[in-house]
């Protein structure tokens, strides 16, 4: 599993509820579902991903973000996950709502774009950062929502969301760091991943 | 004269004793009040049951399918229809689970229906035209008591496609505690105005048949052939896409016609002769009054409709875990369909996982090669069985 999953398989309590929205494969939920006696679901848009995922005997279904999730019940699950999707949403704001909305808890993550890799390339390059995270060109990426640590607090704040945890994940391709969390401002430099678990 | 025709039918009939039928004779009560008197349901079973009973699966056939999902049919001597999907080490696997599979009410394959001997009137004869109607309900109701038979409290799952898919959500619905798992593939929660308009123009084909004789054809020895075979061909149509059709057959012509003057009558292409090969195989093995009486059934089927129109409500006591499965070429039953079950269950909260298996073969896919069909089954199975036990180890 990816760090920021398991980041996350920590910050949700033993047979709790969850739906993870792109769930890809559905490795998180099957953890979840084997391990942590969780009622774990999933959405995923990629039709491949759900077979496979289906194919495992998980609760996925084809789905999108933007649409399918007004389809699910008020307070329906303890928690909603968004891992690494947020950026690549039509419209972060609404599936925001949407999840606390169908949650207890929100759990987002997404790649920082105030990473400080990407704040240089932009600065002495003068073209769209590229790393391995923001790996895509900016005229093919599907992520059409960057935004930064700080920006996601704001938008909290504005929202009336509340954070109740948060943490600055670093996972390069070999090698993984583990979760770190000191001022906001400084992981918004140096956290290339970041991780929220929102409340109302 | 006629009843010794009738004696003769009779003497078919009765050359299918090797027929596997459970008898129950207190009958069954139909969901239009009326009572069938005598209810008789021919059935086959593959593998064996646990001895926790706990590895039950029921497989629902589909319109003019029948129980011998994964034998040799005794009459047509064809194979089974699943045999491909169903045995040892295939993906509904009869290593590991005990497989049941029935003739539908009102089939014509053994269970009770147009074509069975009528039991309470003092003349002999078929039910015929004056079987009464069928609901896809009153199939389920009669499986129901098959279980019942064999003790079993919970299905492990219940599995169809298209018309077996309906039988698969109607046991959801009407039986929530007894079925573990669903897997409607290929189908639909109601019958449309537009299935319901192909079904009626095989229904007319049927009656306009000389043959047809009222529906009592039986009484005079002969069968609405060319009716029925056209009622075929044209349901056939809606079961391939038009790519499928396409690549089998394209424009090709028949062989015979080849510099032949007459351009009009006759066979001329490939993809006609294949119709009239699947019209006249069909009349051989299934009965006229059979087919409407089901297409009526399937025609009355809305999953909703005993709760305001609002299918959340007819899910809203489910339990069972779903696994929805739709075809990207199928017209008959379209993936909106699918997404429309799938929704409704999201909604009431249900466990639900839905796959659109990408595959140019329209609605038949599910009973053709689909490799991606086979992995979604046998994983499904696999994992809703792991996490079952894993549930009922920690409980």
């Amino acid at each position: 599993m990816r760090l920021d999953q398991r980041c996350i398989v920590n910050m949700i309590k033993k047979k709790s509820t969850i739906l993870d929205i792109g769930c890809g494969d559905g490795t998180l939920i099957d953890y979840l579902c084997c391990y942590h006696q969780c009622d774990a679901r999933g959405i995923e848009l990629d039709m491949s991903c759900v077979t496979q995922a289906v194919s495992k005997g998980l609760s996925v279904i084809q789905g999108n973000a933007d649409y399918d999730l007004k389809n699910y019940p008020t307070a329906g699950f303890d928690y909603v996950v968004l891992s690494r999707t947020l950026q690549a949403v039509n419209h972060p704001r609404e599936v925001l709502q949407q999840m606390l909305r169908i949650g207890q808890y929100a759990i987002v993550s997404f790649p920082n774009f105030g990473h400080w890799t990407l704040r240089l390339q932009l600065l002495f390059k003068g073209h769209m950062p590229m790393t391995n995270v923001w790996g895509t060109c900016w005229y093919e990426t599907p992520n059409i929502h960057p935004c930064t640590l700080t920006d996601f607090v704001s938008l909290c704040k504005k929202e009336g969301y509340h954070i109740s945890q948060w943490m600055a994940i670093d996972d390069h391709g070999e090698g993984e760091k583990a979760p770190w969390r000191r001022s906001i401002r400084l992981a918004n430099f140096f956290g290339e991943q970041a991780l929220f678990l929102l409340t109302k | 004269m006629i009843n010794s025709e009738i004696k003769q039918v009779m003497a078919d009939e009765n050359q299918n004793e090797s027929i596997q039928k459970m008898i129950f004779s207190e009958g069954l009560v139909l969901e239009s009040g009326q009572k069938l008197s005598h209810l008789e349901i021919a059935y086959q079973t593959y593998g064996k049951l646990s001895t926790t009973k706990d590895n039950a699966i029921l497989i629902c056939h589909a319109l003019t399918g029948d129980q011998y999902v994964a034998s040799v049919n005794p009459l047509s001597k064809k194979s089974g229809w699943w045999s491909r999907m169903v045995g040892p080490d295939l993906p509904i696997d009869t290593n590991k689970y005990f497989i049941i599979c029935s003739n539908v009410l009102g089939s014509c394959m053994g269970t009770t229906g147009p074509r069975s001997m009528r039991l309470d009137q003092q003349t002999m004869g078929y039910w015929g035209v004056d079987f009464p109607t069928i609901t896809i309900g009153d199939m389920v109701n009669a499986q129901k008591l098959l279980i019942d038979h064999f003790q079993i409290n919970q299905l492990f799952a219940v599995i169809g496609g298209s018309m077996g898919g309906m039988q698969a959500l109607q046991w959801a619905v009407s039986y929530p505690d007894r079925v573990y798992a669903v897997i409607p593939i290929a189908t639909s929660s109601f019958h449309s105005a537009q299935n319901i308009a192909f079904n009626e123009v095989g229904r007319q084909a049927i009656f306009s048949d000389p043959d047809w004789r009222n529906g009592n054809y039986w009484r005079y020895g002969v069968i609405p052939s060319r009716g029925l075979a056209v009622a075929r061909m044209m349901a056939h149509i809606t079961y391939l896409s038009e790519d499928a059709l396409n690549r089998k057959f394209g424009r090709r012509l028949q062989e015979t016609m080849m510099g032949s003057s007459s351009l009009i009558l006759g066979e001329m292409f490939q993809v006609e002769s294949y119709l009239h090969y699947q019209g006249s195989n069909f009349v051989r093995r299934f009965d006229a009054n059979s087919y409407v009486t089901i297409t009526r059934a399937m025609d009355w089927f809305d999953l909703s409709q005993n709760y305001n129109g609002d299918l959340v409500k007819a899910f809203s006591h489910v339990q069972s875990r779903f696994c929805v499965i739709s075809f990207s070429s199928d017209w008959l039953f379209p993936t909106s369909r699918s997404r429309a079950i799938v929704k409704a269950l999201n909604r009431v909260g249900a466990n639900v996982s839905f796959v659109e298996i990408v595959s140019d073969k329209g609605h038949d896919a599910f009973l053709l090669d689909e490799p991606d069909l086979d992995l979604v089954i046998s994983g499904f199975l696999a994992g809703i069985k792991r996490q079952r036990q894993l549930k009922n180890n920690a409980s």
